[in-house]
């Protein structure tokens, strides 16, 4: 549905985004992840037609976006960062306007904005200035304007920021119910949004895409070994050299100060390999108090922010 | 062309939203009232709108670029260019259904001057025929200053920038080329005349259409819409 091939675009000498590629399939929910600052509203800019690109290739659903744009704006949705809105019309005059914009005849537009409103819940503020509406509701004003002319690809940049955590959870599900019927590409800086929400994740940090597949694809490259929390009472130094001498075990650090007789250690295992078992056996055959023995598996997050420090370095 | 009538039609609504063009309104009309009684509806006088038809051009230099001065650049202020360009809708369509929505605006406040046409002919015999004329000089200098006022609006993100620099342009080509040409000689006098706006104006003001008068206000109004949507396109091109 979408297929970029490796795009560019400089402002002046800034590269903000540097030879890109990737694509998104039809029906997909693909997030397009990065810090700020990493050109995801640069490359969205670009796939929705509203800029060039310096260099490479774009296109949506077959069309250029360079020499089809009418084609693409006539089935793209979009939700631009900062939901710039007209502040002194009303939400129901806003969009009978982009319904206008859009081709839709009157009764179409009549049904195509009482769908939206159902859909983002904006029942109850149709008829109020979209001034006054709340940053919120705003966004769902923006959002209900995206999907008015039923669009086949949504592009949504940075939908839920600025939103509470209420609204956030709305959002999130109205975009996985969304993604039953539409292709859609959004931009968050949220590592967690993404994990959940979408089908695929690119990852960008300063105009590259650095990783991309779906989430359970993205967690197999985390190759950090596993760690494990555990909490024994008795001799620090005995412990250590005794869980030491399982297989399997890397190193045992002591994790802050003693509370009395309880010690904390940290573990590292080698790979994913679980090691809980056998630490419990030797705590118990010595005799120790076990009061806590956690695994922590390296998550996106950890592989996120080391990809993105990665790249700044 | 078939997005010209949303866009008109918004703008227009946003136009009676705005505080600016009440205030705009009702300065031009307190002004225009001053100026009729002080020179027109005085006893002996003569029954015409001469006077009146005379000092348009410096009432719409000043006030017509306020009117346009929001229409792009505020567009580019609130980051609402990128909703509206990212729909299906072409520059050419967004040029001219904003031209047009001042324009509309333009001749509500036009039209509420036609009373003084009213009142002159309850007292004295007015020439309808040049009164004709006289509207539809000022509606030509009405549409060739709104566009000017487009054009810089399209040009900055900034309204003041934008008011400012369409009335410097503007007082250049109406009072200071009349002015020069005035001073000057030979073939440089008859190019001043030619560019200067209010000459072209003057002809209408005295009942007197001229077609070189017309094809001046079409053309140099085209020519200012045209430049606006390259200006627009040219966000493409970068």
């Amino acid at each position: 549905m979408i297929d970029v091939k490796n795009l560019t675009k400089t402002y002046g000498s800034l590269r903000a985004v540097n030879n890109i590629s990737f694509s998104v399939d039809e029906g997909e929910i693909v997030g397009f992840l990065g810090p700020n600052g990493a050109g995801k509203t640069s490359t969205i800019r670009i796939l929705t037609c509203y800029h060039p690109a310096t260099s490479g290739q774009a296109t949506v659903g077959g069309y250029d976006v360079f020499t089809q744009s009418m084609q693409i704006r006539r089935m793209m949705g979009y939700l631009p960062e900062a939901t710039p809105l007209y502040p002194e019309m009303r939400v129901r005059e806003y969009l009978q306007f982009r319904g206008k914009l859009h081709g839709l005849d009157r009764s179409a537009r009549l049904s195509a904005i009482s769908r939206v409103t159902d859909r983002c819940w904006l029942g109850d503020f149709i008829n109020r200035p979209i001034g006054q509406l709340s940053k919120g509701m705003k966004q769902r004003v923006g959002l209900a304007d995206a999907m008015l002319c039923d669009p086949k690809v949504l592009v949504l940049d940075e939908p839920t920021i600025g939103l509470d955590p209420t609204q956030i959870r709305e959002t999130r599900n109205l975009i996985k119910q969304l993604g039953e019927h539409h292709t859609i590409l959004f931009s968050s800086h949220i590592l967690s949004e993404v994990e959940q929400t979408c089908s695929k994740i690119i990852l960008i940090a300063k105009g590259r895409v650095v990783a991309q597949g779906t989430p359970a694809e993205l967690r197999e490259k985390v190759s950090a070994d596993s760690k494990i929390f555990v909490e024994v009472k008795g001799p620090a130094k005995e412990i250590q050299a005794v869980i030491d001498a399982i297989e399997g075990t890397r190193a045992v650090e002591l994790d802050g100060a003693a509370e009395g007789e309880w010690n904390r250690f940290v573990i590292t295992g080698t790979g994913q390999r679980d090691i809980r078992e056998p630490v419990a056996k030797v705590i118990q055959d010595k005799g120790w108090g076990l009061r806590e023995l956690r695994r922590e598996v390296a998550s996106l997050e950890d592989f996120f922010v080391k990809i993105i420090a990665e790249q700044e370095n | 062309m078939r997005n010209v009538s949303p866009v008109m039609q918004r703008e227009l609504g946003a136009f009676f939203y705005s505080p600016i063009a009440y205030a705009v309104l009702t300065i031009f009309l307190l002004l225009l009232g001053i100026f009729f009684t002080a020179t027109t509806f005085i006893p002996g006088n003569r029954s015409s709108l001469e006077y009146l038809a005379d000092l348009m051009p410096v009432v719409f230099v000043l006030f017509l670029p306020v009117l346009t001065m929001r229409l792009l650049s505020d567009e580019y202020r609130t980051g609402t260019i990128e909703t509206l360009m990212t729909a299906p809708v072409g520059e050419s369509d967004v040029v001219i259904g904003k031209f047009l929505g001042a324009f509309v605006f333009f001749i509500v406040m036009l039209a509420t001057t036609l009373l003084y046409a009213f009142i002159v002919s309850a007292y004295g015999q007015l020439d309808w025929g040049m009164l004709a004329s006289t509207y539809l000089g000022m509606l030509m200098l009405g549409a060739l200053y709104l566009s000017v006022g487009l054009f810089f609006s399209a040009c900055s993100g900034n309204q003041i920038i934008a008011a400012i620099s369409s009335m410097v342009l503007l007082l250049v080509f109406t009072f200071l080329s009349d002015y020069l040409a005035g001073k000057s000689g030979g073939a440089l006098k008859l190019i001043l005349r030619h560019l200067s706006i209010r000459e072209h104006f003057h002809g209408f003001t005295r009942g007197l259409i001229d077609g070189n008068d017309i094809v001046f206000f079409v053309t140099s109004t085209g020519l200012f819409l045209f430049l606006t949507v390259k200006v627009l396109e040219s966000r493409r091109w970068r």
